[in-house]
């Protein structure tokens, strides 16, 4: 899906995708209650105000759980990936290496054009041991 | 206002095809809703109540009660995925109660193998309003790999092995060998599974169910009219229903609706897990059966892989016969969705039709439950108790 059709059906993301692609990611928590949650809504769905801002994660997280895909032409790693600053986030693990994948993995957040998107994901590469 | 007793499974038919590339989906429908009706001694033309989801062909139900000429006065076209057949006969039941419809049908059907779907490999984008898929769909995250972040967190939440996955597929396949109409009906061992490829690690080819055509209905009924046909009376004893979300950023990898909609039904029912003779408990990994297994209370969290292994599934030698047609992992899964067979095959082991090498005996209380959707996202789940009379 082109960031065209994502930005006309879910106007409210488009902070999240100009933050993406200068390399940053952003969080919605709710101005009133201070959770954050994922993915994100233009309202809190914990305490359902619609004060929403942006927060500028951490990037670093760990791996809560993963898995291989090996029926593709070239295998990839699925993988929810706990924030620091709490959520649970569905993404990629950019390793060939599955092994670093493994679930309490130390990951950090980068950006990429994903499978014919126009706009970059947040995708998460193993910190050195 | 319960629901107990206040709507009777008077028909009930499966569709012994696995591929049927030269047949519509919307003429499967209309098999399968006139074969439960002959089973139930009705007719067409006695229904007034039409229960459908999405796998209906076209945008609602209108073209297909068009379709089979149907007269009614109600109508619900609840989806949610694959427990929606299980949901409706919730609906039915409640319809029935509150004298919306006497006659109410149920069907399910679909064609995926002849349409060539790759159902658990094949990433999908999903629909461009679905609030999630701006920050999943890019992923390419699969039911496979879905299922497989499931099966590697319970193994490490809770010790779980492959040999314990392996042995769900190991009871539904020693089922299999006596339902004529499975697609697969060789007898596995869990070397057999172990050594199957992996598809999404951990899970194995042979942890994954089988893509098939076909489809199902279900007839209930007032129990007036039940009384006047000439079937075993099944009632609809208790249904639970719900939705299990992400929790907005907190998604819960090992845990299932049925932990909602298991105290719901068994609630309503007023039985307990003791009183449970047969389960059909879907299995669209052989994960997702420890899991329900253990959110159904048959179990402690943690302990279904455990619970399972050693044929404890296996009708005759295993303390909770379960699948006795063999399931999704061996039977079939029209339409890649698998909560309509579950209900039929209960009603089977009620009724006293099942294979007689898996006819679990004096049978009078039965489970059916499954998950609709993926886990761990936005699922469906539903759990129906029927007795029988």
């Amino acid at each position: 899906m082109k960031l065209e059709t994502v930005l006309s059906f879910h106007p409210h993301s488009k902070p999240f995708w100009d933050a993406s692609e200068n390399g940053r990611l952003l969080l919605p928590l709710c101005a009133d209650c201070d959770r954050f949650h994922w993915y994100p809504r233009p309202f809190c769905p914990h305490c359902y105000s619609f004060n929403i801002k942006w927060h500028e994660a951490s990037g670093k997280g760990t791996v809560h759980t993963s898995s291989l895909m090996r029926r593709a032409k070239e295998p990839y790693i699925v993988a929810a990936v706990e924030l620091e600053e709490g959520p649970i986030i569905l993404s990629n693990i950019m390793s060939d290496d599955f092994s670093k994948a493994a679930i309490g993995a130390r990951v950090t957040v980068g950006f990429e054009c994903l499978n014919g998107t126009d706009r970059k994901m947040p995708v998460f590469f193993p910190d050195a041991t | 206002m319960t629901i107990k007793r206040k709507a009777f499974v008077v028909g009930a038919f499966e569709h012994p095809t696995r591929h049927c590339p030269d047949k519509s989906t919307a003429q499967l429908h209309a098999e399968c809703a006139i074969g439960a009706l002959a089973d139930a001694g009705l007719s067409p033309k006695d229904v007034d109540g039409y229960f459908g989801a999405r796998d209906i062909p076209g945008p609602n139900a209108s073209w297909l009660v068009d379709y089979l000429g149907l007269n009614l006065t109600h109508i619900d076209c609840t989806d949610t995925g694959g427990c929606s057949y299980l949901i409706h006969i919730s609906h039915a039941a409640q319809a029935i109660a509150a004298g919306k419809c006497k006659v109410a049908l149920i069907t399910l059907a679909g064609r995926p193998k002849s349409e060539g779907m790759a159902t658990g490999t094949a990433p999908r984008d999903g629909e461009p309003d679905r609030p999630d898929v701006p920050w999943e769909s890019p992923y390419r995250n699969t039911n496979a790999t879905q299922y497989g972040m499931m099966a590697a967190r319970h193994m490490h939440q809770y010790g779980t092995t492959p040999e314990q996955l392996a042995w769900v597929r190991v009871a539904a396949s020693t089922h299999a060998q006596y339902n004529e109409h499975a697609m697969y009906r060789n007898v596995l061992t869990v070397e057999d599974i172990l050594n199957s490829p992996v598809i999404a690690d951990p899970l194995h080819r042979l942890d994954c169910c089988v893509i098939s055509d076909g489809g199902g209905a279900l007839v209930l009924t007032t129990e007036s009219i039940a009384r006047s046909l000439n079937k075993p009376m099944i009632p609809v004893l208790g249904c639970g229903e719900t939705i299990n979300t992400q929790k907005s950023g907190w998604p819960d990898f090992v845990t299932t609706g049925a932990v909602v909609s298991g105290p719901t039904a068994f609630a309503e029912a007023g039985v307990s897990i003791q009183d449970i003779k047969y389960a059909s408990v879907y299995d669209n990994f052989t994960i997702m059966v420890i899991a329900q297994l253990e959110d159904l209370g048959f179990c402690a969290k943690g302990e279904g892989g455990r619970f399972v292994q050693d044929g404890n599934l296996i009708s005759g030698t295993g303390s909770l016969p379960w699948n006795t047609d063999g399931g999704g992992l061996c039977n079939n899964h029209p339409q890649n969705r698998g909560g309509i067979t579950k209900a039929i095959e209960a009603v089977r082991q009620l009724r006293g039709e099942a294979h007689p090498k898996v006819q679990v005996p004096n049978c009078d209380i039965a489970l059916a439950c499954g998950p609709g959707g993926v886990i761990g996202t936005g699922h469906g789940h539903a759990t129906v108790i029927l007795g029988r009379e």
